[in-house]
């Protein structure tokens, strides 16, 4: 009420200081209203980032093969699906958001462990493939006298868990880190071994689930440099040698099912040969003996292990594919049901025979109608090979690699399947989320990691605040050394800036989702600059026209005119160059684009609603508009003195003084 | 600060100027050497990419009481939880935070990452919580680096269209631009030759000195502008002479200006080289401060001078020119027959004259032709 009773008693300057109270306070009341009303409850403070607050920010990046491309419709569905999962984990207040298109940033507060960071990106391409034959993964003989380091922890067959093995892992890394990057070097291969920790997120996922119970020597945990043994260096050249004629064209017998043998005759699909793994018109068969389960089968001069895995999780679902688990490889044929058709997955105990539980843990997964009469009609088809043997199984896999290959006994027609890996009950109710909140587009390799501790980010925010309020004093000072009185109305203005822009982004943090970080704060404080300068250019048009010989009044009616065409160009340009920073940056970049871009903005609203009416009310001031030797728009001062021509009809503040001071010899007797 | 404020009004009232454009070859060359200096460091030495674009590990750990030793300690903690502490570099930054840093921690895995930083957490008593740690794949920076080009040659477009059509001559955006080019070349090459890190937030801090640069520029162009629409109605300053002066006019603020964005950030530069450490915000204010220093070099001793350079071939700008020298040659006569005051600087270079001087003349001007039509000086008084 206080301000419709000023509205009707002011004129020009104070109506124009009445609208900015009355968006203040709408700012304000929209802050008090969300802390009311919004659900989640707003807050009085700015919501902070992360690098503010503490806690892990990830970014992920979509693992694809050469030729593939990633659209945003299948980004923005990987977003939707690894936030259900996120909110599956019941973590709270996560964020995840796409970044310059194809990356993923997962933000959570707190510390998450490795492998609920890791099940979040998992592709979780669910695949039930025909086994056509299988190889068991050689034990390698135990050559820790290869491990190059001084260290001796590297045991091979240690442990069979993930992080000992990577452990062990690491120490034949450090060796020579040549290439950080595993596609660089293939023979680098020390930093994609067994851990599965490196880079690839479904290989650590294979590694904390397959390896969770086989104590025997995992293969995986071995070092590189084992055995020459190793099927791989020979394998390749023998098939090769036996069946020339069945390479020619035309000569090859299609596959009747996907259990057929005569896949292995068939060439490879394209990605393998794209990716280096195979040449042009190589069968399935050359490609099952030439692909690496572990390190020690990995033969020199192809791609990485991890590169022959990643691909083998990309392979076609039409196409046979290869893939391991702990001890065997698998040649399977091509899918038959995938995480499409299953329609709910949960976990528990499984029951023996006689109904009791058992310690065995299994996934249960319940088909869709396709699904079950898909399953049924593999089962049907399995049955006719001799229980046991290699055509008898099906395997169920995960991103490429093998959950679980069991033999079939009999046809399974009501659509329920049972997948008993080597689950642990964390692992299995983490695939039992994937299962059921369903696959991503592709798997996710980690890009960055970002762990901050709350103590950091609070230290940080502080001092940021602290570096904030050094740098307004040291403008106030030097405002009030360089335009004296005026310099208080910088303050006031700089003050009132600072208010709207507090009251924005706590706004915006509640409505809009924006988060306060590092970056964003430095926009603010760089922002008391700028913001500053439009004060200078405005008061030193002013001071121009005074020097001219204008009298104050008019003179910051001039200069105001004058000065208003220059800030909004210059703003313009400023808000041009945060808009183009926002649109086209990500993340920190964005977030200091944002609070800078918001800060012009506040800016010139600062200058055309404050700055001018409040200069223009002081103006009507005698100290002001009489030009006291404090107001900082003293003519003696600013040399007006000497402007005795100041052309027609021109009366100098100077004349006046010196009349008025001739009259009265009260005022302006020391001018 | 009287001085100063003097320093203004004489600025102003024409009483002392400054010869900037007069002397533009002395600047072209001073910034040629500069620019060369620039050069050899950018090209012969390199740049100096932070973690982000190469890609690595990084774990702070914050509020270690006891620092004694931390290095071999560092190294310690990380040997026995990787197995290797080979290239590693250990910093402190700050009273107490420890820096690791290493192009590759264990299998150079987010993993190992955050084994080091437990590790580290124990070795220096801290709590976990503490320590922040950063891993970044090493194709990271690339995608950084490509983002921030493309908003650059995005920003640089708009912005020439921009200036066009607000100064409607295509030599000021020339002018602007060129000022803007100087300021990033001459600012990265401050970072070659210095060998500071580049981060992520070092380039938000060129990027931000882009639209700095140029709205120091404009401010200035906006006075010179005004000046040159002026000198073309009154025909009494050549185009150089009402550019000079409007450099001179704007000096103040220009330096106004830039002290007042120079302390928020010479603020930031002090409390994060004592407190904080390297991190964003210091990134940020060294290159802002870098570059407001040199943007607002370029925005007085090249933009202006080049603007000159590139229109005083202009037909219209030559005859501006003839006139204001015809204008000038009748003026100095009667300024002669006044005599008395001592020729002022800003005549020859800015085509002021400073009021006093004005004054006689206005007045031996007035006895003189007193029975002319026309009064030489009349013009003056249209503004």
């Amino acid at each position: 009420m206080a301000t419709r009773a000023r509205r009707s008693s002011g004129v020009g300057p104070r109506r124009i200081l009445t609208i900015l109270l009355l968006l203040l306070v709408a700012v304000y009341a929209g802050v008090a209203g969300a802390s009311q009303w919004a659900h989640p409850k707003g807050k009085w403070t700015p919501q902070l980032g992360l690098d503010l607050e503490g806690g892990r920010q990830i970014t992920l990046q979509p693992i694809v093969g050469k030729g593939q491309q990633v659209n945003a419709g299948q980004v923005d569905q990987a977003v939707d699906i690894i936030r259900n999962r996120v909110n599956g984990n019941g973590v709270s207040e996560a964020q995840v958001s796409t970044l310059n298109k194809s990356l993923i940033v997962v933000s959570l507060p707190g510390n998450p462990s490795q492998a609920t960071l890791n099940a979040l990106a998992q592709s979780s391409q669910l695949a039930f493939r025909a086994v056509i034959q299988t190889q068991q993964i050689p034990v390698p003989a135990p050559s820790a006298s290869s491990s190059p380091t001084s260290s001796g922890s590297a045991t091979p067959s240690s442990s069979s868990a993930p992080s000992s093995s990577s452990s062990a892992g690491a120490t034949q890394s450090s060796t020579k880190s040549s290439s950080a990057s595993p596609s660089s070097s293939p023979t680098s291969t020390a930093s994609s071994t067994s851990s599965g920790a490196n880079d690839v997120l479904p290989q650590a996922y294979r590694a904390a689930t397959s390896a969770s119970s086989s104590a025997s020597a995992s293969p995986s945990s071995s070092p590189s440099a084992s055995s020459s043994a190793s099927p791989s260096s020979s394998a390749t050249p023998s098939p090769t040698a036996s069946q020339p004629a069945r390479q020619l064209p035309g000569a090859r017998p299609q596959p009747t099912s996907a259990s057929d043998t005569a896949w292995g005759n068939m060439p490879v699909d394209t990605i393998w040969v794209d990716n280096g793994m195979a040449t042009a018109g190589e069968t399935y068969t050359q490609l099952f003996d030439a692909f690496p389960c572990t390190q020690a089968q990995h033969a020199k001069g192809t791609p990485p292990v991890a590169n022959w895995h990643e691909v083998a999780a990309q392979a076609p679902q039409d196409q046979p594919d290869v893939g391991c688990d702990a001890t065997t490889k698998y040649f399977m044929g091509p899918a038959e049901i995938t995480g499409k058709e299953v329609s709910g997955a949960s976990w528990g105990q499984t029951t023996n025979q006689q109904g009791n539980l058992t310690n065995t843990i299994a996934v249960n997964l319940s088909l869709n109608g396709a699904g079950t009469s898909a399953f049924a009609s593999v089962t049907q088809r399995l049955m006719q090979y001799s229980y046991q043997s290699d055509q008898n199984r099906f395997a169920i896999t995960m991103d490429g690699s093998v959950i679980s290959a069991p033999g079939t006994q009999s046809a399974i027609t009501d659509g329920q399947a049972q997948i008993t890996g080597n689950f642990t009950e964390s692992s299995a109710k983490t695939l039992a989320n994937q299962l059921k909140f369903g696959a991503l587009p592709f798997s996710f390799k980690e890009l960055t990691s970002d762990q901050v501790s709350p103590q950091v980010g609070t230290d940080q925010l502080q001092k940021g605040i602290l570096a904030g309020l050094i740098g307004l004093a040291l403008v106030v000072v030097y405002s009030l050394l360089q335009y004296r009185a005026l310099g208080f109305v910088t303050v006031a203005s700089l003050v009132v800036a600072g208010v709207l822009d507090y009251g924005l982004v706590v706004l915006l943090g509640t409505t809009a989702g924006f988060r306060l970080t590092m970056a964003g704060v430095t926009g603010l404080i760089v922002s008391i600059g700028i913001t500053a300068d439009s004060f200078i250019v405005y008061f030193e048009r002013v001071r121009d026209e005074v020097r001219s010989g204008r009298p104050l009044r008019a003179a910051v009616e001039t200069g105001w005119s004058r000065a208003r065409r220059t800030i909004i160009i210059s703003d313009l340009v400023n808000f041009l160059a945060s808009a183009v920073l926002y649109v086209l940056s990500e993340d920190t970049v964005k977030a200091f684009a944002f609070t800078l871009g918001m800060s012009t903005v506040v800016d010139i609203v600062v200058v055309m609603m404050f700055t001018h009416p409040v200069l223009t009310l002081l103006a009507r001031t005698k100290f002001f508009g009489g030009g006291h030797k404090w107001s900082g728009f003293d003519p003696d001062r600013l040399g007006a003195r000497g402007v005795t021509y100041a052309g027609r009809g021109r009366v100098t503040i100077a004349e006046r003084k010196a009349a008025a001071g001739a009259a009265t010899a009260v005022e302006g007797g020391e001018a | 600060m009287p001085s100063f404020a003097q320093f203004g009004n004489d600025l102003f009232t024409g009483r002392r100027q400054i010869n900037f454009i007069g002397r533009r070859r002395t600047w072209y060359t001073l910034t040629g050497i500069l620019l060369i200096v620039a050069a050899v460091g950018l090209f012969g030495r390199g740049l100096n990419f932070s973690l982000e674009f190469k890609g690595g590990s990084q774990v702070s750990v914050a509020d270690v009481k006891n620092t004694a030793n931390f290095d071999q300690r560092a190294h310690n903690a990380v040997q026995s939880a990787v197995g290797s502490s080979a290239n590693l570099e250990v910093t402190k930054a700050g009273a107490t935070t420890i820096d690791v840093q290493s192009k590759k921690l264990g299998n150079g895995t987010s993993a190992d990452t955050d084994k080091v930083a437990q590790a580290l957490a124990k070795q220096f008593g801290v709590k976990p919580s503490a320590v922040t740690t950063q891993f970044i794949g090493p194709s990271w920076g690339s995608s950084v680096t490509h983002k921030a080009i493309q908003a650059l040659i995005v920003f640089l477009l708009l912005l020439a269209i921009l200036l066009s059509v607000y100064f409607r001559t295509w030599a000021m955006a020339v002018a602007a631009l060129v000022a803007l080019a100087h300021d990033l070349f001459f600012t990265v090459g401050i970072y070659a030759l210095t060998g500071i890190e580049i981060s992520p937030a070092t380039m938000i801090g060129f990027l931000t000195i882009l639209g700095y640069s140029i709205y120091d520029t404009v401010v200035v162009f906006d006075k010179v502008r005004e000046n040159t629409e002026e000198a073309v109605r009154s025909g009494n300053r050549t185009y150089a002479q009402a550019a000079n002066y409007a450099v001179n006019q704007t000096l103040v603020r220009s330096i106004n200006t830039s002290v007042v964005a120079l302390l928020p950030i010479t603020a930031i530069m002090v409390v994060g080289i004592f407190l904080l450490g390297p991190g964003t915000l210091l990134d940020l204010a060294v290159a802002l401060f870098f570059g407001i220093a040199v943007g607002t070099y370029s925005s007085i001793f090249i933009a202006t001078p080049l603007l000159v350079s590139l229109r005083h071939r202009e037909s219209s700008i030559k005859e501006l020119d003839r006139r204001a020298k015809a204008f000038q040659a009748s003026q100095s006569s009667v300024l002669a027959t006044a005599g008395g005051v001592r020729h002022t600087p800003g005549e020859s270079a800015s085509g002021v004259i400073e009021p006093e001087r004005a004054k006689a003349a206005a007045a031996a001007m007035a006895t003189r032709t007193r029975h002319r039509e026309i009064h030489p000086l009349a013009k003056r008084d249209d503004d």
